[in-house]
């Protein structure tokens, strides 16, 4: 009875608001969209099918964002990772290419994670510089070809294959999230990624390594990133250097709406893979609306701002 | 009164390049004894605070803890020797519950995955709070939704919890009203009950000549003199701590 209320009072509106949206844009599609198959299973495979990636980056951008800092070269790293990976496979067998591309992630998040963690630098602007640096790495890379992946092993585990009939993408998206879950809200790491974006200072008098937290969430963000690549590469059968560059916004977007504060010390990881669907759930209904590019992105604007501005408001005036 | 002696101070002096922070400053405290530090703004009293907790190292001098020499590398050194502080501004984080609080840096795990015991941590918050008397709604209660006063309870409680052996408390009512201030007092009362060493930095002369067993007076870095609470005035104090007679 006390938990309960307890637990009832802890699910605070801001976080709330993602299940109400969530609902409510579900319930919109699927009564205007009914005709245009929008309930059917195999639409709503599909967007969880499409929204796999930008999930992976989400889960990657809470523990970021928890600590206090941001990383806004992550869909940089997207590409240089899916083109590593897809290098590697050509000469290599499916084990190298795989950790050619989650390591090449890790180790531009560490290299994030250094400047900010070490040198001091706000990651905001480390990340912009390096989401610029790394952009410009996966075009000269393989001089803005793009390179095919054959292997079918690899294209089955982080693409278009089935475990018990369950597609793979949708495999990997409960995976990272029951991982990212459980290592966000029930380890001590966990627990100090918060403090660390709450009170810095408080963390510090109480024996965290705050630096050392700065440095893996943002190796956290690198390797999430590298996964993302990997399973573009894999549903794509390619990468290319253009692979993750548009997620950028949509990414920031789903954590924000899922109930992530912007300045640390807050946030879900479920609350990010439901902010993700609904941005997935948004592009799959504005498509079948038959909008105009142009008007979907005006439209995806617009609801993206309201998103944000409800779950945002009042967190700090 | 009668405790053993738990902290010592021997000719501590501290310099920031040429500035001389702290000269010569020698202080005894011992269990169950509650010791006021008083002294105008820019006194060294918040310097030695910091120094007795490790975040500052002195330029000379030694501090002895449990009759052994002790040289605190950091403050987590001298946090596992049982020296707590409570800071002026809390160092709570405020969106976190007030468990997580109390056990932050030092969260209690249980299982194969070292996964967090918050059942633990949850019901021993409860049980603390509740025999120290510090009301709040629960254990599980966000640490922005309460008080100025239930907070510095938390952050108190925090201190009770893991210090074995000295309590140093930074100004701990400057930010209270004067209900919430007496609940900090007799929260400090039981500190001491418990046998806890307590060195405390008080602006309030009332409140220094009501909690304290010894009153120690710095000015500009000095020290003035130390008087035992009982035997000395207020207006003795003051004319020590501005140095006109």
């Amino acid at each position: 009875m006390t938990r309960l209320s307890s637990r009832l009072h802890g699910l605070d509106f801001q976080q709330a608001v993602v299940y109400f949206g969530f609902l409510a844009i579900f319930l919109f599609f699927a009564i205007t969209l009914y005709d245009d198959g929008f309930l059917t299973q195999r639409n709503l495979t599909n967007i969880v099918l499409q929204t796999a990636p930008a999930t992976i980056m989400a889960i990657g951008l809470v523990f970021a964002l928890s600590a206090g800092e941001i990383d806004l070269s992550f869909g940089s790293i997207v590409a240089v990772s899916a083109l590593s990976c897809a290098v590697a496979l050509q000469s290599f067998p499916l084990p190298v290419g795989v950790l050619v591309g989650l390591g090449v992630g890790v180790a531009i998040g560490a290299f994030n994670g250094v400047l900010v963690a070490y040198l001091k630098l706000p990651s905001f602007l480390v990340t912009l510089a390096t989401m610029g640096l790394f952009a410009g790495i996966a075009r000269s890379m393989t001089n803005l070809r793009s390179i095919p992946v054959m292997n079918e092993t690899f294209t089955g585990i982080f693409g278009s294959g089935k475990l018990f009939s369950v597609p793979s993408l949708v495999i990997w998206t409960v995976l990272g999230v029951a991982a990212g879950h459980l290592l966000y809200r029930h380890t001590r790491f966990g627990a100090h990624v918060l403090a660390t974006g709450d009170n810095p200072r408080a963390a510090q008098v109480s024996g965290i390594k705050v630096p050392r937290v700065r440095l893996y969430v943002l190796m956290i963000c690198g390797g999430c990133a590298g996964l993302a690549g990997l399973l573009y590469a894999g549903r794509l059968q390619a990468a290319k250097y253009t692979l993750g560059e548009s997620d950028l916004m949509t990414v920031i977007a789903a954590v924000i709406v899922g109930g992530t504060a912007l300045n640390g010390g807050k946030g879900s990881v479920i609350g990010a893979l439901l902010g993700s669907l609904l941005m997935g759930m948004l592009n799959n209904g504005l498509i079948l609306m038959n909008l105009k590019v142009s008007d979907q992105m005006i439209v995806r604007g617009l609801i993206i701002l309201i998103a944000v501005a409800v779950s945002l408001r009042d967190s700090s005036r | 009164m009668s405790g053993a002696e738990v902290l010592a101070l021997n000719n501590i002096h501290k310099a920031f390049g040429g500035v001389v922070a702290i000269q010569d400053f020698s202080l005894n405290l011992k269990a169950g004894e509650v010791v006021a530090l008083v002294g105008d703004n820019g006194a060294g009293k918040s310097t030695l605070i910091k120094i007795i907790s490790g975040v500052y190292s002195p330029t000379s001098g030694d501090i002895e803890l449990d009759g052994e020499k002790a040289g605190f590398r950091d403050a987590s050194a001298a946090r596992e020797m049982g020296i707590e502080v409570v800071y002026q501004d809390l160092a709570l984080a405020d969106q976190q519950p007030v468990y997580m609080n109390m056990f932050l840096g030092r969260e209690l795990t249980k299982g194969p995955l070292n996964l967090l015991d918050k059942k633990r941590m949850r019901r021993e918050t409860q049980e603390l709070v509740d025999e120290l008397d510090v009301r709040i709604p629960s254990a599980s209660s966000t640490i922005s939704n309460l008080s100025g006063g239930q907070r510095q309870g938390v952050a108190i409680a925090r201190a009770t919890h893991w210090a074995s052996k000295l309590v140093l408390l930074d100004e701990p009512t400057a930010a209270l009203g004067v209900a919430e201030t007496a609940r900090v007092e007799a929260l400090i009362e039981q500190l001491k009950a418990k046998d806890l060493a307590i060195l405390i930095i008080s602006h309030s002369l009332d409140q220094v000549f009501r909690l304290s067993d010894r009153i120690c007076v710095l000015r500009r870095g000095e020290q003035i003199g130390v008087r035992e609470t009982a035997k000395t005035d207020k207006n003795e104090i003051v004319s020590m701590i501005t140095g006109v007679a």
